[in-house]
């Protein structure tokens, strides 16, 4: 418990100078905002070329909310930075801080991404509110049930995104660079969590649903968006939380063994 | 009870050989060789509580990694050490609460926030209470004088005074050791006399024990009674600094101011002369020969002025390196212990 607040006043104390980066986060969200665009006018035209008002079980409406709502998601699940940045702490000896000080590295960097989130969040609010607030129609605000569900989902996907890509940054101790690795995996993960078109689109192919969902990347974008659109309900929307849950733990887990292991080889050769 | 003792620390890394060219890089993937380079070998020395000792050693002699054995950073091949009775490596929460470790070539503080957030960070890795945290501060604030600067942004100090604060972070839990790595580097010399006085100060106040590692002989001519030297891996030579002197500066220099505007043309028979300009002279004489020669010269010429100096530490050092240097590994070195 003792351990829990220490890493809650660091997150408190981060908070202080990730906010030192408000106005980068402001203007960095509109150029976010710019792909959006072409998104929309591509599904425009794919909605009138089909002549179909459901596509893969999504209307018009749904698709642009189910887009817009994968916005969010990744807000919370993406990492920027995190692998590369571990991967280079390895690399220069920054390291050493956290083996001198009475700090982990892995609860040290979660309370920092922690305070990282929030103060995106805090700084990005406005904008974001403009944009749904545009496309108010396409939405039919949820229970609130299902706005908890949703909600811890979200928090689920940040720590499936945190220590997923902790994982690949601490490959470093093994490998002498991750960034190209990365980039593969974020194209990867741009596709299969479902963050480019919802994943009912590949149906069509046999078996591809069925990959997709033993793997954790759907509950990067995919799975929280449908929470809120309330296409996940009932049992199906416990068991996939209850999974979410378990992939969360089992890669902090792994995590923290590849840590473990890494740093028996870093005392023994590097340093 | 000593705060380190060293009992035959031994490091030997392996290294990767890579091949030249493509063709090797490609064969590289297939089989690899490695070389042993021992970086470390049989040191064994102690430290006792308050005591400030220099390592010295030219570059690749081991002190770095002697250091980070003793920090726990890495594993020593072979040996022990116990360090405020822990074992380093085992790195407990106990034993890292009461130490730390700063080089000088690299950065804890958060750079674009003023050093007191990045000491705030500090208080809660630590988990120091408040009042004793300010109070530390204060203190530490003071004696290093930059009490008007912690609100200022990192990037935005001097190089000498972001050593300070980069000392102060370090300080502030009250460390009963401290290990500097070149604390100095890379600041002039008056930022580096300021910083030196500090920890001289520090020391006496609070009787933290300090060893440090430094290129500069200032750093440890102004701090060290006592001083390490490493060459090769080995440790050399454990004792006063003053013994360095003793043993490897068998030569003083004699600077002369003659009377008229040229030196004497004969001045090659007292010594090897170092330098000559108009009427002054520098020569090097043994030491046992110093007072014979200066009553020569002073019964044949006029002299107008006279000193006699210890050659710089630096070159008796490095004559120590090349001693070393000499020494076939396995072999001690022949009366270079005082002990």
């Amino acid at each position: 418990m003792g351990a829990i607040r220490k890493y809650l006043k660091i997150l408190r104390i981060s908070l202080v100078e990730r906010l030192a980066y408000r106005a980068d986060f402001f203007l960095t969200t509109f150029l976010r905002f710019l792909p959006l665009v072409t998104t929309f006018l591509l599904w425009e035209a794919i909605y009138t070329g089909s002549e179909k008002d459901e596509i893969a079980g999504f209307t018009r409406d749904k698709m642009i909310a189910y887009l817009l709502l994968v916005q969010i998601s990744r807000m919370f699940s993406s990492m920027p930075g995190l692998s590369t940045g571990i991967a280079r702490d390895i690399r220069d000896g920054n390291l050493k801080k956290y083996l001198l000080q009475p700090i982990d590295l892995l609860w040290y960097l979660l309370s920092y991404r922690g305070a990282h989130k929030i103060a995106y969040i805090a700084t990005t609010a406005l904008p974001y509110a403009l944009l749904f607030f545009w496309f108010r129609d396409v939405f039919d605000l949820p229970g609130p049930w299902t706005w908890l569900a949703y909600f811890l989902s979200l928090v689920l996907a940040f720590l499936i995104g945190f220590f997923f890509e902790a994982c690949i940054g601490i490959a470093g101790f093994w490998l002498l660079e991750v960034t190209s690795l990365m980039y593969i995996i974020n194209i990867f993960t741009f596709f299969v969590s479902g963050q480019m078109f919802p994943l009912e689109l590949l149906d069509q192919y046999p078996g591809a649903m069925e990959v997709l969902n033993a793997l954790p990347f759907h509950y990067l974008a995919y799975f929280p968006a449908m929470v809120f659109l309330e296409k996940k309900q009932g049992d199906e929307l416990i068991l996939g939380l209850v999974i979410e849950l378990a992939w969360a733990i089992a890669l902090i887990l792994v995590s923290r063994w590849m840590y473990r292991l890494g740093l028996r080889h870093y005392s023994a050769y590097g340093g | 009870m000593p705060i380190i003792e060293a009992n035959g620390l031994s490091k030997t890394y392996r290294v990767y050989q890579k091949k030249e060219g493509l063709l090797g890089a490609l064969r590289g993937l297939f089989s690899r060789e490695y070389k042993e380079v021992k970086a470390v070998e049989d040191v064994r020395f102690a430290i006792e509580a308050g005591e400030i000792v220099g390592f010295l050693g030219p570059n690749g002699a081991g002190k770095t990694t002697t250091l980070k054995m003793l920090a726990g950073l890495i594993y020593p091949t072979n040996g022990t050490a116990q360090v405020l009775d822990h074992i380093p490596w085992q790195r407990e929460d106990a034993f890292r609460r009461r130490f730390a470790l700063v080089m000088g070539q690299k950065n804890q503080l958060w750079w674009d926030l003023p050093a007191a957030d990045s000491f705030q960070l500090h208080r809660e890795i630590y988990s120091l209470p408040t009042e004793q945290f300010h109070r530390t501060l204060g203190e530490l604030t003071e004696l290093f004088g930059v009490k008007e600067l912690t609100r200022q942004s990192v990037r935005e100090l001097s190089l000498g005074e972001r050593m300070k604060m980069e000392l102060i972070a370090a300080l502030l839990h009250q460390p009963q050791l401290l290990l500097l790595d070149e604390p100095t580097i890379g600041l002039d010399v008056v930022a580096q006399v300021t910083i030196l006085k500090c920890l001289r100060d520090y020391n006496s106040n609070r009787g933290v024990t300090i060893l440090l590692t430094s290129h500069y002989m200032r750093d440890v001519e102004a701090l060290c009674k006592r001083v390490l030297v490493i060459t090769q891996g080995r440790l050399v030579y454990d004792g006063p600094l003053t013994g360095i002197t003793d043993r490897f500066g068998r030569e003083k220099l004699v600077k002369l101011q003659f009377d008229g505007s040229e030196c004497p043309a004969n001045l090659e028979t007292f010594g090897d002369v170092t330098s000559r300009q108009g009427p002054t002279a520098e020569i090097k004489v043994d030491r046992q020969r110093v007072a014979a020669v200066m009553a020569a010269i002073l019964d044949r010429y006029t002299v107008l002025d006279v000193s006699i100096h210890d050659p710089p530490l630096e070159q008796m050092i490095a004559k120590v390196f090349e001693q070393g240097g000499v020494q076939s590994p396995g072999t001690p070195v022949p009366g270079l212990s005082p002990q």
